[in-house]
């Protein structure tokens, strides 16, 4: 990957990262499960999805469907620095006059549909992916899930049955932070071996490191990863990344914090991203 | 025309409908290999039946789904409330051996909250068909609706021709005024023989299929409010939740009471057997209904 090009990933990453942090007051919202996919989101957005200001409608776009809706900070984040929402929104979370809360929902153009409740989103894009392979349309359909949120059967159903119908136009991300809502995963309900365990519901599974643009791009650059099979793709990522002072603090997945904090949270950031 | 030509005549004139199942291929057994694309089996998984319909809604699809009606709608409850509900999508939920119509399976296999569930979720509409004649006159306009329905499919042999259907309409036989029957799904035979022999003792008695339970005809339950001495509730669900508590809802919101007479399964299952023992064990024959009926009106 060109440095160029890295540097725009991170700019844009950085960017996107301020923003939720700038949502994180008043109220508060999921930042650490927001923060933790902000280098994915960013990849998405910018070089993966054929998804546009002027597409949002169209049904030959790719769809990108967030399973793990605590984390929609990141994507109205991301939708600032793409220009389809207007900065000053954000600040307009959890008010009354507005549609931004702490899930998704369509009335933010770019959300392709509500979530919120863990495990719904998979079968969901499954049931999009089946129709663009019926009609022959060659949107890729992604789908981001938490880590935690596996545990939730109904994934294992969608994933048992979009392979039955080989759904390879569906790529499936884990946001693979580690932590469920107040502890570390393999604390409560272990997921590892979470590869195989994909694999034996006969999907096609990466593991990459999930804030590196180099690994999330060589990745994608394969996808459909098999014929006939649905991609997986275990992002590895780190819960709260870019602000040292919250990651991986199991208190830190949900945050309210005073305009002060917020300043030195992207203090923080910014004196971590210049290293 | 069946059940199954009708969805076969849907899909080929009109290729939005798709048409699923959770291997619930008893009432579409002929179809699969003719229509091909526009028929998804998801195996024995209601929740991801219901998560892919909504997919396909988003698409532009119209999904009409075929579980049995237990499974359907209270395994995937959570995902036709939120996956369905929330964004008002035309997906059609075609519930599967409702109410007594179970027989032999037992208290697994027994919805009679089913209707309760669905009429409690916001934009999700509910027709409950007194008979294979009342289902196929009514489910070209529901499957037409743009909304979310749940359908109790009843494929038993009429025992009166029905009249044209529209949705939020009751469909009403005689004009009787010492009691109205309110019924909806399988034992409408039942409350039409009831009616019969009731009248039989010089007993006045309209029979008020409701059809639709959201929207419900508040206009055919307020005259019988007015004009009948007696209203009766008949129905193959739980009391609480159905059409006895439709009626009280409405009877509230218009200020109004009236002499209730309920049949519904009242905070219990029914014991399983075969149908018509059922009706028997249960109470729900029309023999049974109308004697209670009589001894009410007769006080």
């Amino acid at each position: 990957m060109k440095k160029e090009k890295l540097n725009e990933f991170q700019n844009f990453a950085l960017n996107v990262r301020r923003n939720v942090i700038s949502m994180s007051g008043n109220g508060g919202c999921f930042i650490g499960a927001s923060l933790s996919w902000v280098d994915i989101c960013t990849y998405l957005y910018t070089e993966f999805l054929n998804i546009s200001k002027d597409n949002l409608k169209d049904p030959l776009r790719d769809y990108l469907f967030l399973s793990k809706g605590h984390a929609v900070p990141t994507l109205y984040s991301t939708f600032v620095e793409l220009g389809w929402l207007e900065k000053d929104r954000l600040q307009n979370n959890l008010k009354t006059n507005d549609f931004i809360y702490w899930h998704p929902n369509v009335n933010i153009p770019g959300i392709e549909f509500q979530s919120g409740s863990l495990g719904h989103n998979f079968s969901v894009a499954a049931g999009v992916a089946v129709d663009c392979k019926l009609k022959g349309e060659k949107n890729k359909v992604v789908v981001v899930t938490g880590d935690g949120e596996l545990n939730e059967g109904s994934n294992w159903e969608a994933a048992l049955i979009a392979s039955a119908y080989k759904l390879d136009n569906l790529l499936v991300i884990v946001d693979r932070n580690h932590f469920q809502a107040n502890m570390e995963t393999e604390d409560l309900i272990p997921l590892t071996p979470l590869d195989e365990k994909f694999e034996a519901f006969n999907c096609s599974v990466k593991t990459v490191d999930g804030h590196s643009f180099k690994e999330i791009d060589a990745a994608l650059s394969e996808f459909p990863f098999e014929e006939d099979k649905v991609s997986v793709l275990i992002a590895e990522t780190i819960r709260g990344k870019g602000v040292p002072s919250i990651e991986k603090r199991a208190d830190k997945w949900f945050a309210n914090f005073s305009n002060e904090e917020i300043k030195k949270l992207i203090n923080e950031l910014e004196t971590e991203h210049n290293k | 025309m069946n059940y199954e030509e009708l969805l076969l005549d849907l899909v080929i004139k009109d290729n939005r409908y798709i048409i699923m199942t959770s291997e619930n291929r008893a009432a579409m057994r002929n179809i699969p290999p003719v229509i091909k694309n526009n028929f998804i089996d998801t195996g024995i998984s209601e929740m991801t039946q219901v998560g892919m319909a909504a997919g396909l809604a988003l698409r532009g699809r119209i999904p009409i789904l075929h579980a049995l009606a237990t499974f359907i709608t209270m395994r995937s409850f959570e995902f036709i409330r939120t996956d369905v509900g929330i964004p008002n999508l035309p997906v059609k939920i075609v519930g599967g051996v409702p109410g007594f119509l179970s027989d032999g399976n037992g208290p697994t296999h027994q919805a009679l909250e089913d209707i309760s569930l669905m009429r409690g979720i916001p934009n999700v509409n509910v027709f409950s068909p007194a008979d294979e004649d009342d289902m196929l006159k009514g489910l070209p306009k529901v499957f037409a609706s743009p909304s979310p329905f749940y359908i109790r499919y009843v494929g038993t042999k009429p025992v009166v021709e029905h009249s044209p259907f529209e949705i939020g309409k009751a469909e009403i036989f005689g004009k009787g005024t010492d009691a109205a029957i309110l019924t909806h799904g399988l034992l409408f035979a039942q409350a039409y023989k009831a009616k019969e022999i009731l009248e039989a003792k010089n007993k006045s008695v309209r029979v008020i299929n409701m059809r639709t339970l959201k929207p419900i005809d508040e206009s055919a339950i307020l005259r019988a409010a007015k004009d009948c001495k007696l209203i009766v509730t008949l129905e193959d669900h739980f009391l609480t939740g159905g059409l006895y508590t439709i009626l009280a809802e409405v009877l509230l919101k218009h200020g109004i009471t009236a002499d209730v007479l309920p049949f519904a399964m009242k905070d219990k299952w029914f014991k399983p057997g075969l149908l018509n023992d059922v009706l028997d064990y249960e109470g729900f024959t029309a023999e049974k209904i109308a004697d209670s009926i009589f001894k009410k009106i007769n006080g």
